[in-house]
This record gives structure tokens, C-alpha cells and sequence, in this order.
């Protein structure tokens, strides 16, 4: 889907050597869920839900990594604005009713944008490196998030958590698949045709470039901040629905798993190559990992070993795969 | 404009102003709290972050990063601890190999294999510390106990009040300042961290330097994570964890580059000690968790900023 | 001549950075329907004052008047709206998008840029690749047309013909040319003399960031136009050496240093053969893309031949690094010299730099020995170390100087200079020829591309011409006249051969 939206007269051949990587992560997907389904045969429409909830949180961390990466920086704030949001909406939530608490939902992504907002600004005006900025920012969000709820607590209506946690269209279909479709439908498929998303990739691709090109490079910089500051806010709020609580320490496995699910997805850390249908597929296949391992009844204390060596292998053969196509 | 010019080119300087207003600013809040005991404390605290960070400098200056240091102090402790029946030189020795291993795996990925050193690096703290919890689980028969000597390394004091493990870190920063400085590899360091492509095209194998470099920062990382569990005298599975990130901080403070291969493992050793009375500040000033977490990052961005403003030209 | 109003005032434009100061009072009046010619030595501020004009930088003082009225420039998009539109000597497109991606991000209209493509006889580019995957040509041609689809009132081109074939830069004067007939005007900057004097109507030239005078170059007056750029003193110096004639070394015959065989590598570089003789210059004389490139990598270690021999002092050799090209050595100066230098580090580090990549030099460094070597170079290539605590703070012709220092510090017997001029002053010019000729009289080989034919009989014993990836043609360099090689240069030679 991503892909039509370039419009430029497409040549088969060419399509499959500029997404190459995205379709093999798609077929790498396809594969493990064959996998699954021939290791445990009563593999089904409960399991395709619990693998859509774990999944839902990292690919939206991943979503929220992404933005940021591809205009050339990074964001360590990730994990601990998911946080603050989660906190924030499970303390907000708590004994409130459905038509409540999809304002507070509101009145929390308009936060996580203002976050954002907050981090790209500090990042272009103070001129001190990004992974520094979000370095100290994480610091600072992670006691943010500790303030508003000391220890996991909170609540939210029934009907807010089955948005993300019931299987409405279809049981085949769960709610948190719907959901990630949506927000990634809604938020960043328009961008990514857009002036503004171009300027996006420019800036992660050549920044000079894009400066004499006529690009504000600040402001688009804030910007790719501040959608990924929504973005981590929907993580969030994700994070309350399909666990029912806030949790101030929730987010800090989302940072680093963001950053290394989408390189899984095929997003360059130099900045300005890759796309978001990558990274949202390596999101559950790094969640089917530990799945699989008890399916196997491995004890999933392997599964962080396997996380790790999954990518590992995956950075040595994108880095040869680079090596090879140099001429050199 | 002279004064700025000063500071430009004696960054040093400046750290160590900001550290004695800290140890002022304690001083102030509790009178009497700055004693040759609180020298030691702070000192015995810094020592484990100061080694740790050495690695994270080498590594720096050549525009990478290891995120797998803390992990790798953290396995380094335990599997000695664990193996500290066997004799206290072999745990010891295991230890350090763990730092050796891990290090060089690093190397490999990033000299020869051209991997993001961001990103392998994670990988290998994934691996390093479910390789840890699946071998606590499997592996330890016997309790872990942190040999004798160990701990009189991480906590001794001999003539009073100067910590055992200064001893240690004093000769690492020596070597570590002098050869930055006087060394061909260290002058390669610097070097790759400019322009990689440059150094090849004189002749440099840059992926020999990497591949010492890496391994050289998981040595470190052990060798902080065995001095870490002298100075806590146990080893679990989280020790060193939570010291990832202020050894990026303390190399940042310190004024080495990310970018640019600039800075020097002096800066790092009193952005270490900054850190760590920054710290005890806040302890004596008896601010909640939340409320310390938050100034930490703040004080941290406040003088990476007011670093880069200093430094830079325009 | 009547003043006619000009369209373009700029005055006492000053810029400084930090200690620098890169323009210290400007002043430039383009005429409409007029193409303005730049001029200077390498630090007198031209690029500084493009930058300044289109945005990119913000000046400390002066102003910028269009049509009269005064202008504020904060910005390259602010520029664009007034009618100023630059083509820089890095192209400004992004490598990861699509050449319509990129039109889409300026809003340029691209049928426009498809018409003026096709007027510069580039009609032939996939607007669906990547920008990275063109080549630097190409890009160039892309970047003017897409400038020019902005119908800006003033163009700036910096350097434009630098990286052009001869037949794309006369296409490229004719298409400029033409918007005189409209009123509009050309800035053009350009290091080649030959080039003002035929196409451009009147030429500022500026010397340490001052503007010292205008001249109309269409009057012969060229010879005023390099006195105003080097200074009084300066201009008597190069001129002494223009009339000194080089020193040839005997070319008789002597056992060959180099000797290169069928070497193959990409489709670029198809069957080339010669060799090189201790204390000899050999000359490549090629149009943009005939191999010269890969010639050069392959015999530095950089890229690995696919075919053919290189044998240094008669042993077969295979480089697999540079590191190897260098032991057997083979050194290279490249084109870029930031692909060569340390940017933020010490003239001395830069210099010292190949002394200290064998891993049995890592250990501790012998100061005073590595002093003593790097004053020698730098002494004997006559650096300027003003500026030396930081590379990137010296001239262009310094830092290829340092870039050329390293190779007499650590010592070589074949030197690869690839276009060591380009975008030169004519003083650091004269003085790296000079040095060349010196090096070959004191038994060394030089292997030297030069993009500018015309310096090639100045520098070298002998030219071989390459021609779609194949020697078509080797010269004594005393009848290599740029016409000849010209000739040569495009294939004319072997067709008639054949």
C-alpha cells in the first residue's frame, strides 16, 4: 500500500529491488507462523489475539522509532513517554465511564504530541546530539511517569481495554491488528506521500541537500519529534487497554526493542531508507519468538538469547549485503 | 571572548570548576558533609562508572557506542562469583574472558561485518544477559560469593581513607590518557572517528583497529563489573544494569564527540565524578526517586548544552 | 557605456567565522540580460558570497538590494522567492529519493525540467531512479535544469563545468546563454580563464574576501584578471614560473617502475595497458567516465581489478587494500580532498597519519622524529599553518597540499595524483606542478589524471589517452596540445586509426 503511493510509473523488477527487504520480512513473517502452526497444531483464533496484544505496544514503539530514524536522529524518550501516557491514562481512567475515557484519550495523544514537541525542540535549539538530548530526556520523562503513579495502578473501562483486546469483525481478526492498521492508515500513510514526508525522508537522507532544496530542516526535525511523541502516546494508551493498568515502568523495554525491530524492518539507522510496513511485520515476529520457544517448551529465558541473535544475524547480513554491493 | 577561547581549548578546566561548585553546593546544603570518608565514598562509587566509561570512550571516539557494556560488567561478576570455588585467579579469569569474548563477538559484527555498532551492540546485550539468566538457572550449583581479595579491591582503603580501587583505576586512566595521546593507536582512534574512509585510504586496516577496540571495552566492562561486585561484596543478575546509560552520560559530559572523534578519557573521569557527587547531592537533599531521576536528566542536558554552546564556533 | 539599473546590488557584504573572515566587504552589480563572471584565488570568498546570496548563510554585515529594493535572505526557500536560484558544486538532491520525489520537494514543475533537460541533451534520465544511482554528471545537468525550471531572474552557477565533459559544458553555455534575450542574468564562477573570457560579459574578482575590481574579459584582459586575483606580489611570482619551461627527464629507455597489463574492472575501465619508468611523468588525459577513475582505484588498492596484471618493479602484485598499494609503493592523491583528510585534526596528524597505520607502529609514537618528518613536508610544499590546529580551517589548495605532504613524509615510488587541481587557484597550481617535476627528477614515477587538458604538457613526459575504458592514444607530451588531445580525448584519434 505504501509502495502505490509513490507515483511513479512502476517497473516490476524495480519495486522488488527498492523493497526488497520489506517483502522479505513479510515472507520471514509468513514462515514463522507456518513454523508456529507446525510446532503446535492447535495454533488459532486465541492465540492469533494474544500474539496481536503482545505485538500492538512494540510495533507502535517501533512506529514512533521510526519517524525519528528515518529523519536521521533517534529517540531513547520512547519507552518512557509510553509510560508517562500509560500512567497517565490508567490514572485519569480509573472509575470513569467509556465516553470518558475516550476523551481522556484525546486530551492524552494531544499530550504525548506536546512531548514531542518538547524533545525535538531541546533537540534543534540546544545543538547537542539527539541520542544525548533523548538520553537525558528519558531520564526525565522515566520520573515524569513516576510521579503521576509511584506503582503500577489505575484502571480503565471495559469497553476502552476490548478496543484493543476483543476480536469484533471476526475472531480470525483481532481488535489490536484492526487498531495498528488504522493508526498506521490514518497518521502515516497521508505523511508519507505528502511535501512534509518527503522532506522527512530528505532530511534523514542529506541534510545539506535538503537545507539548499529549501527544506525547513528545524521544523521538519521537530516535527518527526513530535509525530513520534503521538505515536508513542498511542503506544500507550495501547499499553492501558490491553493491560487494564498503568505501570510507571512499563515503557523500559520499549525503547531499545523499538530501535531493534526496526532495524528487523528494514529501516536504516543512517536515516532517510526504510518505511513503516517493515518495521510493524518485525514487531510480531519478535513477539512470536518467545511464543514459540514455550510452545516448544523451551524456557523462555532462551527467547531474549534468540531476540538477540536474530538481530545480531540480521545487522551482519545487512551489513555484508551493503558490502557487497559496494565495488570495492 | 578570550575567556570563551580559553574554555574552548581547556574543556578540563571547566569540568573541574563545575565538579568543585558541586562539592561546594554539597558542602553548603550539609556543612561538614565534605570529609576525607565522603573522598572515599564518592571515590569507591566512581571507580566501577570511571573503568566502565573508559571503554565507552574508546569506543566513542570512534563515532560508535557499546550498549552492552553494563551487561557485560553485570555476567563478568557473576560468572566469577559462581566460579569462585574453582580458585579465586580462575574466576577471576573467567570473568575477565566473558568481557573478552563478548568484546570481540562486538568487533566482529562492526570491523568485519559492517553492522551498526548502535544496534549489534544491543543485540549482544540481549544475548549476554538471557545467556546469564538461562546459566544461573542451569550452570550454579553453589552459591555465588564475591572472592576476598575482590572485595578488598572493590571497597578496601589503605592509608586511611584512599580506596583499594583507586589503585586500579589511577593506572587504567594513566594508560588510557597517555596512550590516547602518544600511541599510534590511539592517534588511530581519533583518526577513524574524522573519516574512516580517509584512514583506509592511507593505508589504515580499519577494521584491525575496531576489532582491538571493541575488545579492549569489553575488557573494561569486566574489569568494572568485577570491581563492582568487590564494592557491593555480591553478585546477582541486575548488578551493573542500571550503569548503561550514565556511561554514555559521564563520555558526553566529559566532552568526547559522538560525531566528530574529539574529546579524551580525562573529561570522562570527571564526568564520572560530576555524576556520582551529583548523585550524593541528591541523596543528602533527600529528594524522592521521581524528583531525582528528573534532575539527573536535566542537569545532564543542561551541561551537554551549555558544552556545546561553549565549544562550538559560530 | 550607459549604466543601466542593476538587477542585483549587493555592497560591503562581510561574513566572518569565528576567527576567519571569509568576506570582508563585497560588492557585486549584475546587469540584467548580463552573464557575470566570479573570480578569485581559493579563499577570496566566492563561495562564501553565493552562500550568502541564496540563503544558505546569514551575512554580518552589508546588504542585498533586487531591483533596488533591499532584501533579507534567511533562507535558501527565501532566496528561491526572490528570484535568486543557485546550482551548487555538491548537487542539492537527495540521494534516497526518486528524481520526481525530489522535484516534489522543491514544487518544481516537471514537465518544465523535462524541456530544459532535453535542451541540455539530457533528455535521456528515468525520472523514477534513485538520485543516488546517477552518475555525478548527470546530476549536475539535473540540478541546472531543475534550477532553470524555476525561471529564476538571476542564476548563480558555481563551478558548474568542473565535473562536465567538454561537449555537455559547451551545451550547457549555449542554454544559459540564451537567457540573456530574456532580461536575466548569470552569476558564473569559475577557476578556468579560457572559459570567462569567451562567455561571460563582465567578471568581479574578489581577493581575500574583497572585491578588487571589474573587468570586461571579452577585451583580452585576461592577464589583468589573474593579476587583480593573485595580488601584486603574488602575480610576478607565478608569472616566473609560467615562462620557466618544466624540466624534461630524459625518457630514454630504463627498466619500467609500473607496468600495468589489460587491466579490466567494471564496464568502465575495459583493456588498458602501459607502463610507468622511475623518474617519469605520465600524463592521463580522458573526458569524465572513460575508466580513468577505476584505473586510478585499482592501481591504489581501493577497488580489486576484474581482469589483468599490475606488476610494480616487474613482480605481479595484487592489492587487496590500500595498505598493499602502499608497501608496494603506490600511492594516491584523490580528486576530493576531503576523501583524504581529517577534518577536525592537526595538520600534523593528517600528515602523519600513514606513519602510524602498521599495526607495529600502534605502540607508543617517536615525537620527535614524526616532528622532524612532518616539517620537512610541510616546508618543502610551502603549507600555510596558520589554520593547523584543524584541517578543515585551511584553503582548498592547503589542504590538497597536506593531502600531498603525507606521501613525502612516509615516503613512495609511484605517486597517483588524480586531479590534483581541480578547483585550484592558479599559484597552488604552479607549485604543485612545480613539485611534481621536482619528485620525477628525483627519480620518482607520477601518474597524474588532470580533468584541465591544457596543463597536461606543462606537468608531464608522456600522455596516454583513454577512450571508453581503452588507451586510444600515447603522446610525448611536447606535441600534447589541448587540441590534440581534445581530439584524441573523444575517440577522433582511433577512429582514424582504424
Amino acid at each position: 500500500m505504501v509502495v502505490g503511493r509513490v507515483a511513479i510509473p512502476f517497473v516490476p523488477p524495480r519495486l522488488v529491488r527498492r523493497h526488497g527487504w520489506t517483502i522479505g520480512v513479510y515472507a520471514l513473517l509468513l514462515a514463522s507462523l507456518i513454523f508456529t502452526v507446525a510446532i503446535h497444531p492447535t495454533y488459532g483464533a486465541f492465540d492469533i489475539k494474544s500474539l496481536a496484544l503482545g505485538a500492538l505496544p512494540l510495533a507502535l514503539a517501533a512506529a514512533a522509532q521510526t519517524v525519528v530514524v528515518l529523519s536521521g536522529g533517534i529517540d531513547l524518550t520512547v519507552g518512557p513517554l509510553m509510560a508517562v501516557t500509560n500512567v497517565l491514562a490508567a490514572r485519569a481512567m480509573l472509575h470513569s465511564n467509556f465516553r470518558d475515557a475516550l476523551l481522556i484519550a484525546v486530551l492524552v495523544l494531544i499530550l504525548g504530541c506536546a512531548a514531542g514537541a518538547f524533545n525535538g525542540s531541546i533537540v534543534v535549539f540546544s545543538r547537542v546530539p539527539d541520542i544525548v538530548v533523548t538520553l537525558a530526556m528519558s531520564f526525565v520523562w522515566g520520573g515524569v511517569a513516576l510521579l503521576i503513579l509511584e506503582k503500577p495502578g489505575g484502571g480503565a473501562p471495559l469497553d476502552f481495554q476490548n478496543l484493543a483486546q476483543e476480536a469484533t469483525l471476526s475472531p480470525w481478526v483481532p481488535n489490536a491488528l484492526v487498531l495498528l492498521i488504522v493508526v498506521v492508515a490514518a497518521v502515516w500513510m497521508p505523511l508519507r506521500g505528502s511535501r512534509l514526508g518527503l522532506a522527512l525522508y530528505a532530511i534523514g537522507s542529506d541534510r545539506t541537500a535538503a537545507h539548499a532544496s529549501g527544506v525547513n530542516v528545524p521544523l521538519v526535525r521537530i516535527l518527526a519529534y513530535t509525530l513520534s511523541g503521538v505515536f508513542a502516546a498511542i503506544g500507550g494508551l495501547a499499553l492501558t487497554m490491553t493491560t487494564g493498568i498503568g505501570s510507571p515502568l512499563s515503557g523500559s523495554f520499549y525503547t531499545l526493542s523499538g530501535v531493534a525491530t526496526i532495524v528487523l524492518g528494514g529501516v536504516s539507522l543512517a536515516g532517510g531508507k526504510g518505511g513503516m510496513l517493515g518495521p510493524m511485520a518485525a514487531a510480531f515476529i519478535l513477539t512470536l519468538i518467545p511464543a514459540d520457544l514455550i510452545f516448544l517448551g523451551i524456557d523462555p529465558n532462551y527467547g531474549q538469547v534468540i531476540q538477540g541473535i536474530v538481530i545480531v544475524l540480521v545487522v551482519m547480513v545487512g551489513g555484508l549485503a551493503a558490502l557487497r554491493r559496494k565495488p570495492a | 571572548m578570550t575567556v570563551r577561547r580559553y574554555f574552548q581549548e581547556h574543556p578540563i578546566v571547566v569540568l573541574s570548576l563545575l565538579l568543585l561548585l558541586l562539592v561546594g553546593v554539597l558542602e553548603a546544603i550539609r556543612p561538614g558533609a565534605v570529609t576525607p570518608n565522603w573522598f572515599r565514598t564518592t571515590v569507591l562509587f566512581a571507580a566501577p562508572l570511571g573503568i566502565l566509561a573508559a571503554g565507552q570512550t574508546l569506543v566513542m571516539l570512534t563515532g560508535g557506542i557499546d550498549l552492552s557494556v553494563a551487561n557485560v560488567a553485570t555476567a563478568a561478576a557473576y560468572i566469577m562469583a559462581s566460579n569462585a570455588r574453582h580458585g579465586d585467579l580462575q574466576a577471576v579469569l573467567l570473568g575477565l574472558a566473558v568481557g573478552v569474548a563478548v568484546g570481540l563477538v562486538n568487533g566482529l559484527g562492526i570491523a568485519v561485518f559492517q553492522a551498526q555498532p548502535l544496534i549489534m551492540t544491543l543485540g549482544m546485550a540481549l544475548v549476554v544477559t538471557g545467556g546469564l539468566t538461562v546459566y544461573s538457572q542451569f550452570a550454579v550449583t553453589s552459591v555465588p560469593s564475591v572472592p576476598g581479595f575482590i572485595h578488598t579491591l572493590g571497597a578496601g582503603t589503605v592509608l586511611g581513607f584512599v580506596p583499594v580501587s583507586l589503585l586500579l583505576w589511577a593506572p587504567i586512566a594513566v594508560i588510557i590518557v597517555v596512550g590516547l595521546r602518544r600511541t599510534g593507536f590511539g592517534r588511530l582512534l581519533y583518526a577513524i572517528g574524522d573519516n574512516a574512509a580517509a584512514c583506509r585510504l592511507a593505508g589504515v586496516r580499519v577494521w584491525q583497529v575496531r576489532l582491538v577496540n571493541y575488545t579492549l571495552c569489553g575488557l573494561l566492562s569486566a574489569i568494572a563489573g568485577l570491581v563492582l561486585a568487590g564494592t557491593i561484596n555480591t553478585a546477582d543478575l541486575g548488578l551493573a544494569n542500571t550503569f548503561l546509560l550514565p556511561t554514555v552520560a559521564a563520555v558526553v559530559i566529559g566532552g568526547t564527540s559522538i560525531f566528530s572523534g574529539s574529546g579524551n578519557y580525562s573529561g570522562t573521569i570527571i564526568g564520572a565524578m560530576i555524576l556520582t557527587v551529583l548523585n550524593s547531592v541528591l541523596t543528602l537533599l533527600d529528594a524522592p526517586e521521581p524528583i531525582k531521576q528528573i534532575l539527573y536528566g536535566a542537569i545532564i542536558l543542561l551541561l551537554a548544552t551549555a558544552y556545546t554552546r561553549v565549544l562550538s564556533d559560530t | 557605456m550607459s549604466e543601466l539599473s542593476p538587477l542585483l546590488e549587493v555592497s560591503s557584504l562581510s561574513k566572518r567565522f569565528g576567527p576567519v573572515i571569509a568576506l570582508r566587504s563585497a560588492d557585486l552589480s549584475v546587469r540584467p540580460g548580463e552573464v557575470h563572471a566570479l573570480m578569485g584565488a581559493n579563499g577570496a570568498g566566492k563561495s562564501t558570497l553565493v552562500k550568502v546570496l541564496t540563503g544558505v548563510l546569514r551575512p554580518d554585515g552589508g546588504t542585498i538590494a533586487l531591483r533596488g529594493k533591499i532584501r533579507v535572505i534567511a533562507s535558501p526557500a527565501e532566496a528561491r522567492r526572490a528570484g535568486l536560484m543557485p546550482v551548487y558544486q555538491d548537487p542539492a538532491l537527495i540521494p534516497d529519493l526518486t528524481v520526481l520525489q525530489n522535484l516534489r520537494l522543491t514544487g518544481t514543475p516537471v514537465e518544465a525540467v523535462r524541456r530544459w533537460l532535453s535542451e541540455l541533451g539530457m533528455s535521456g534520465i528515468d525520472f523514477g531512479v534513485l538520485t543516488r544511482d546517477l552518475p555525478p554528471p548527470s546530476l549536475r545537468l539535473l540540478d541546472l535544469a531543475r534550477a532553470l525550471a524555476a525561471e529564476p531572474d538571476v542564476l548563480l552557477l558555481d563551478e558548474i563545468t568542473a565535473a562536465l565533459p567538454a561537449d555537455l559544458t559547451t551545451r550547457v553555455f549555449d542554454v544559459v546563454g540564451r537567457r540573456r534575450a530574456e532580461g536575466r542574468s548569470v552569476i558564473f564562477i569559475s577557476h578556468r580563464l579560457a572559459e570567462v573570457s569567451v562567455f561571460c560579459d563582465r567578471a568581479t574578482v574578489l581577493r581575500d574576501g574583497e572585491t578588487v575590481g571589474v573587468v570586461e574579459p571579452a577585451r583580452g584582459a585576461e592577464a589583468k584578471i589573474v593579476d587583480l586575483m593573485l595580488g601584486p606580489v603574488a602575480a610576478d611570482v607565478a608569472r616566473a614560473e609560467a615562462q620557466r619551461a618544466p624540466i624534461r627527464s630524459g625518457d630514454g629507455p630504463g627498466k619500467s617502475r609500473l607496468e600495468v597489463k589489460n587491466l579490466r574492472a567494471g564496464s568502465m575501465l575495459q583493456d588498458v595497458s602501459f607502463t610507468v619508468r622511475p623518474g617519469e611523468v605520465v600524463g592521463v588525459a580522458a573526458l569524465e567516465g572513460q575508466g580513468q577513475g577505476e584505473l586510478f582505484d585499482c592501481l591504489a588498492g581501493v577497488r580489486k581489478p576484474d581482469a589483468g596484471q599490475i606488476l610494480v618493479e616487474g613482480r605481479a602484485t595484487s592489492f587487496r587494500h590500500p595498505y598493499d598499494a602502499i608497501r608496494a609503493g603506490l600511492v594516491l592523491v584523490p580528486a576530493d580532498r576531503m576523501q583524504a583528510l581529517l577534518r577536525q585534526r592537526s595538520v600534523r596528524e593528517n600528515i602523519a597519519l600513514p606513519l602510524v597505520s602498521r599495526l607495529t607502529r600502534w605502540g607508543l609514537i617517536n615525537v620527535r622524529s614524526e616532528r622532524r618528518r612532518v616539517k620537512q613536508a610541510i616546508e618543502r610544499l610551502q603549507i600555510d599553518t596558520r589554520a593547523q590546529a584543524q584541517v578543515r580551517r585551511l584553503s582548498g589548495g592547503n589542504q590538497q597540499k597536506v593531502s600531498i605532504a603525507r606521501w613525502l613524509a612516509a615516503g613512495f615510488q609511484t605517486l597517483l595524483c588524480f586531479d590534483p587541481t581541480r578547483g585550484i587557484d592558479i599559484g597552488t597550481k604552479r607549485q604543485i606542478y612545480v613539485l611534481v617535476r621536482e619528485l620525477a627528477a628525483a627519480g620518482s614515477s607520477i601518474l597524474l589524471f588532470t580533468s584541465e587538458l591544457a596543463e597536461i604538457p606543462l606537468a608531464c613526459d608522456r600522455v596516454i589517452v583513454l577512450f571508453g575504458g581503452r588507451v586510444v592514444q600515447v603522446l610525448p607530451a611536447n606535441v600534447a596540445d589541448e587540441s590534440t588531445l581534445l581530439r584524441a580525448a573523444h575517440g577522433l584519434a582511433a577512429e582514424a586509426a582504424s
